[in-house]
């Protein structure tokens, strides 16, 4: 089967990007009010003056801080929480409809009870961003340690294994992946945290930008903000993937290898 | 029903592994199917034991009973005395399917057992080496499960149960993805292996040649529910030389003997 070569398809991508742009840009003033819809060129305009005046940055950091703490907390218990609920089957059991009955509930639906106990500083957005990531790795991590083959542990058992042997040898890296997953899935909604967080009660961050430049009617400042929130997704998520190849060498193979069946 | 035959050269000493009256149901779907069902077997310390017989007929669940992976529903099986508990940590199981861990390579793999074991680092790595050697794995060390094919990935569990020295040898078809040179290489490995370090070995197979080969004794199953239908002494001498066993008249006849007690088994799958 011939797949089209990597550089035609940037090359779609980037005429794609172009004709969007340029719809937009011509639609602007001219299909709808440039006050709604602003238009690329005055974004541009608007986010290298954030960039110059380093505005941007200074919120950006903000926002990442609140974002990042609220992943790595929220993912380390989650993952403490999944492996130790993962082989403590009575426990378990036991919570299993209180925790379900918890993930059920819209996690962003917290933070005004959030800003009643640890008030509107950063630590606030942190906490918000944690409890959201916490489910879906503690979630991810309990699938993946129960997801652990049982015909593994059996062989291992065989060879003499202790529990401590099963847990690094089999369990721990066999749930990586569901591990992964859940941090994957985690990063979108640790900036949702962070920027419901923000849009609620804050002077700063990137939320705050939002806020502010909706609360002045400047729609190219949502705009920029919104991008600024977009960039920084993207590079979160590369971080997460650089992170998963390294950490999982054999899913590296699996995906770049011949398909055999 | 006594299926056992005695023991080589009428041993008096108590069998290493014994199999009374064993019975295994197995509940699928709501209705109870009888997998095997009076199984009476002793196994000596030092011998090699084929079990052939159709597919389906209990083999591997045999062996996993003797691993303490399962209890029989029916009978008792003990191991040097004792009743076989979950896990029976003196028997090594190289299982059917080749259960690798898919996040090691193939040295990482077969360094387990020793890992286990606690080992030292250049320990485990010169082992490895050797065992690698010995399956036919060299250089290939570093490549993961799934970029192996299924004789490699046999091998490379072989190997990892070499690895922890076990009293006893589980295998079940653990030469049936070779090629024909290895195959014999393995088998002239496994004897030699056992009568070495005098292993006790339970071996399943689907080649009437390879069971007459390396076996001392041959239990043949029929199937449904499982039962033993014949063990049969293999008249061959213990340092045999496989290489040459294909000019053996006593082997020549020990395996006609064998296909005419299977044979029965065949007209009836028709
Ligand atoms: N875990 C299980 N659950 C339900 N039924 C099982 C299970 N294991 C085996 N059986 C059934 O028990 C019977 C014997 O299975 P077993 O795997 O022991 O056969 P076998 O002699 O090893 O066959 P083969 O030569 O094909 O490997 C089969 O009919 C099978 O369907
Ligand atoms: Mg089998």
């Amino acid at each position: 089967m011939e797949t089209p070569s990597r550089t035609y398809i940037w090359v779609l991508r980037a005429a794609f990007l172009v004709s969007v742009l340029s719809f937009w840009e011509f639609s602007s003033g001219r299909l709808a009010s440039e006050f709604f819809i602003s238009s690329p060129s005055a974004i541009a305009v608007q986010f290298s003056r954030w960039v110059m005046s380093g505005t941007i940055f200074y919120h950006g950091a903000i926002t990442l801080i609140e974002a990042l703490g609220g992943f790595l907390l929220g993912g380390m218990i989650g993952m403490i929480f999944g492996v130790w609920l993962g082989r403590a089957e009575l426990v378990a059991e036991v919570l299993d409809p209180f925790i379900m009955m918890f993930y059920s509930l819209p996690k962003v639906a917290l933070a005004p009870l959030f800003v009643l106990w640890f008030g509107i500083g950063i630590d606030m957005k942190i906490y918000l961003a944690a409890t959201i990531v916490f489910f879906l790795v503690f979630l991810n991590t309990y699938t993946g340690v129960r997801a652990v083959s049982r015909e593994q542990v059996a062989i291992l058992r065989l060879m003499g294994a202790t529990e401590k042997h099963l847990l690094f040898k089999v369990v721990l890296p066999s749930a990586i992946t569901w591990v992964f997953t859940g941090l994957r899935l985690s990063v979108p909604y640790a900036l949702i945290g962070a920027i419901v967080g923000e849009l609620i009660a804050s002077n700063r961050g990137l939320g705050y930008l939002l806020a502010n430049s909706a609360g002045q009617f400047d729609t190219t400042g949502v705009f920029a903000a919104l991008i600024g929130i977009m960039i920084m997704a993207f590079f979160l998520n590369a971080a997460v993937k650089l992170l998963e190849a390294k950490a999982m060498p054999w899913r590296d193979l699996n995906s770049k290898r011949e398909m055999s069946i | 029903m006594q299926a056992q035959s005695a023991a080589p050269d009428d041993d008096p000493r108590a069998p290493l592994i014994s199999f009374s009256g064993i019975g295994k149901q197995f509940t699928v779907k709501g209705e109870l199917l009888q997998a095997v069902e009076n199984i009476d077997l002793d196994v000596y310390q030092g011998e090699i034991l084929t079990l052939v017989g159709p597919s389906g007929c209990g083999k591997s669940t045999l062996l996993n009973i003797c691993a303490g992976l399962y209890p029989a529903t029916a009978g008792d099986v003990s191991y040097a005395g004792k009743p076989v508990e979950p896990y029976n940590p003196a028997v090594g199981y190289m299982t059917q399917s080749d259960h690798l861990l898919p996040w090691r390579d193939v040295a990482g793999n077969i360094a387990i057992p020793l890992e286990i074991k606690g080992l030292s680092k250049p320990e485990i790595k010169a082992q490895v080496e050797e065992l690698m050697e010995t399956v036919g794995l060299s250089g290939f060390g570093g490549s993961y499960p799934n970029q192996l094919s299924g004789g490699m990935r046999k091998r490379c569990a072989l190997a990892r149960l070499l690895a922890y020295d076990p009293e006893t040898l589980l295998m079940d078809e653990p030469f049936a993805a070779l090629d024909a040179m290895l195959r014999m290489r393995m088998q002239i490995e496994i004897r030699e292996l056992c009568r070495r370090l005098n292993k006790t070995v339970m071996f399943v197979t689907h080649d009437l040649d390879e069971a007459v080969a390396i076996g001392d004794r041959c239990v043949v199953f029929t199937g449904r529910p499982g039962t033993i239908e014949r063990v049969v002494d293999v008249p061959l001498a213990p340092d045999r030389n496989i290489l040459h066993l294909r000019k053996d008249p006593d082997y020549r006849t020990i395996t006609a003997d064998l296909w005419d007690v299977l044979a029965p088994s065949i007209t009836e799958d028709r």
